[in-house]
Order: C-alpha cells, then structure tokens, then sequence
C-alpha cells in the first residue's frame, strides 16, 4: 500500500533500501508526478476495502474473511516463479474482474512488457536471499 | 543491478512515468518559442431528443486540431449496443476508447445476466468510469437508446456527473443547438419532426460554431430498429467550380509538323524467375 500522505521507502525498518530500490532523491519521492498516480496505484485495494466493508455489513464478519483467505490462496503459492508471467485467473474470477475489460487490460499490459527480470535475481529476492 | 527487479509493472493501465518528463518539456518548449502538439478534439455539436417511440441522436462531422480541421468527415455516433447509442464530444481518442470500452463491457455484462443491456446500465458503467479519472479523460457524452423500460437519454459530463432529460446538448455549439430545442422541443412528437428537429438543432451548431461543421449525422433508435443516417444532410458542400481554365482542343493552329522516330537497340535482356513457392 502507499500511503497518501507520499512515498515511503520499501526497505526493512523504513530505511531505504538502495541495494533493491536503487537511488532516491527527495523530488522524486515526495511529490507524485500525476494527480492521478496514487489514486490510481491503491484504486484496487480501495474497491477490495469497500466492497469487503459491505459484505460485512451486510452479512457479518464470516463473509470478509473467508474471501480473504481465497484471495490469499489464489495469490501466493499456486502462483508460479517470479520472473513468470501469471495470468491471475483464479483471482479474476473471485473478484469479478474475468467480465469486465478496462484500461489496465489494454495499455500497459504486464504480459507484453518489453523488460523481463533477471531470473536468478528475482528468485531471490522473493526468498529474500538477495 | 538491483533496480532490475523491481522495474516490472505489477500491474497495467496508466503509467505515470513521462509526467515529469513532459511538464519538463512543456516549460523548455514555451521557453524557446514552440508548443507541443495538441490532442485532436472534436468541437462540437451533439444532441438528442425523445420522442414518442424513442430516441433521435445527432452530430457534426468535424474534427479539430486547435485551429485547424483534422477530419472533415468523421464520425461522432458510437455504437454501444444494438440498442443504445452514444455521441461523444471532447477529446476524440478519449471518447472513441471509452465508448468501446464501455461497448465490450456491456456485452458482457449482457451475456452474462442473458438480457438486452438498459440505457442506465451504460450510464452508470460510464459515470465510474469518468469520475474515476477526475476529468481527465475529456469525453463529454450523450448517451441515449431503448430498452426494455422505454427510450432514456443521459448527458454525461467528463468528470461524471450525468443528467437525465427529454433533450439534451452538448459541445462547443451546444448552446446554439440548446436555443433550437428551447424554442421548438414538445414531448411525444412524431419520428419525422423529431428529425426535423434534431437536423436544425445541429444545424444551428454546424452555423454559428467554428468548431462545428460539415455534414449532420442522424441516429434514429426505436424499441426493434436501429437507423444509423450518415449522411442525412450535408449542410456544407464544398463548393462547385463554374469556369474552367483549358483550353479547347483545337484553339492553337498548328503551323508546321516534323515527326521523328528514335530507334533504340536491345542491349541486354536478363530474365529472374521470382520464387513464388
């Protein structure tokens, strides 16, 4: 999640990490350069927090928290390594998204990115090996 | 090294990355004299209006491009369903994806709930849409079509507010086409006057609007027919020239004639078979 109030570092205690990260500088990390970028970045979460908030309200605590636990599952181990483009579909299909088209299937699509990480180095840092 | 892994984009849609870049570039270009390039936009004059058994939508066919026209013949009514319709002013690519965004997104959502899609369904998928990107997208629409609960006509604005009304204008000859309405608009009129109508409306626009112009588009939507007219009326041709310039055969006497053949020889002649397989 980034916060709204700007970005903050990634690293372990909140201390930049420049090693993964890279450099910083201060104009780059304080001020979005779009009004829409943070919006834009957390829109996701925000849809998941309202929606989840509904389905509490309007069917108690149990809802929430079983689909939580799906969208967990659907996230994290059947996925494959990181370097390797996953087409999310068990998580489409729990969020509803597998029946809706938008611009983040048309532009900037992740399967047709231009740039692949380097395998070994993207193993571990998901093993924070690194 | 590291920076490496963490360039890849977790996700799609919008990349913000040039922003600066661009606001850079903005301010050096000013400096030195020069602008960057405009969006091309549409400036113009959409509308519609409800009549008896449905719903009459209209539209220019200019395109501009700050002051110059881009498309003198383009077309403003997009398709959303087979049953609704929708005209889009502002910027043209950010009407043109949205409405086929919005277009496939029904579709689905038809296919998937087995009915014909409602005219609120539209608006609504639209209105998030737009108010999501706080108006940035610059696609002001008229959306309008039958369904299932009678005709409906909405006017959507590019932050996404949206109004619902028996007729409605929007784009820079909007207020031209606005007073045509106020003076003649009568609920449950008749198909023919209702294109009348429209065709004047638009007209007044194409008229007294430099961001208006060419020919009138008329998109005529009742409960089983759908009748896309382009053109109904090209309010501006381009003009006919009534002289001409040449010369008649014959107006030039010929005084004397000297005809001589040039023979050329063959020096060379190669043949290379293409390689059709």
């Amino acid at each position: 999640i980034v916060p709204v109030a700007g970005f903050s570092p990634q690293g372990a205690y909140g201390v930049q990490d420049s090693l993964r990260s890279g450099f910083t500088s201060v104009k780059n990390e304080l001020l979005p350069s779009h009004p829409l970028e943070l919006s834009e970045k957390n829109f996701q979460l925000n849809q998941d927090k309202m929606n989840f908030s509904t389905l509490r309200n309007i069917q108690g605590l149990h809802a929430p928290l079983k689909l939580q636990m799906e969208y967990r599952a659907a996230r994290q181990v059947i996925q494959r390594l990181p370097f390797l483009q996953s087409s999310n579909l068990a998580l489409d299909t729990l969020r509803n998204s597998d029946e809706s088209i938008g611009f983040e299937d048309v532009l900037n699509d992740p399967a047709h990115s231009e740039v692949m990480g380097e395998p070994h180095m993207m193993v571990e840092y998901k093993l924070g090996l690194l | 090294m590291a920076t490496l892994t963490a360039v890849r984009p977790a996700f799609g849609g919008f990349s913000f990355d040039n922003c600066k870049r661009n606001a850079v570039l903005e301010i050096e270009a000013s400096k030195v004299g020069c602008s960057v390039p405009s969006a091309r936009k549409t400036g113009t004059t959409i509308c519609g209006v409800v009549f008896k058994d449905g719903v009459v939508l209209g539209a220019d066919t200019r395109a501009t491009e700050g002051m110059i026209v881009a498309d003198k013949n383009c077309s403003k009514i997009h398709y959303i369903s087979p049953n609704i319709y929708c005209c889009g002013a502002g910027t043209a690519a950010d009407t043109e994806m949205t409405t086929q965004l919005i277009s496939s997104n029904l579709e689905l959502h038809s296919l998937s709930t087995g009915r014909l899609p409602r005219v609120a369904t539209a608006n609504r998928m639209l209105k998030q849409m737009l108010f999501r990107y706080q108006g940035y997208i610059g696609a002001a629409l008229v959306l309008g079509g039958v369904d299932c609960n009678g005709p409906h006509l909405y006017s959507i604005y590019p932050h996404g507010s949206t109004d619902k009304l028996p007729y409605v204008t929007m784009g820079s000859g909007s207020l031209a086409a606005m007073a045509v309405f106020e003076d003649r608009y009568k609920p449950d009129m008749e198909e023919d006057a209702a294109k009348q109508l429209v065709r004047d409306a638009i007209a007044a626009g194409i008229f007294n609007d430099l961001g208006s112009g060419s020919n009138i588009d008329l998109c005529v939507i009742t409960k089983n027919k759908v009748n896309y007219i382009r053109p109904h009326d090209e309010a501006n041709k381009k003009g006919v020239r009534t002289g001409d310039y040449k010369y008649k055969q014959g107006t030039t006497g010929v005084l004397t004639k000297a005809v001589t053949p040039i023979d050329l020889e063959l020096l060379e002649e190669s043949v290379q078979t293409m390689d059709t397989s």
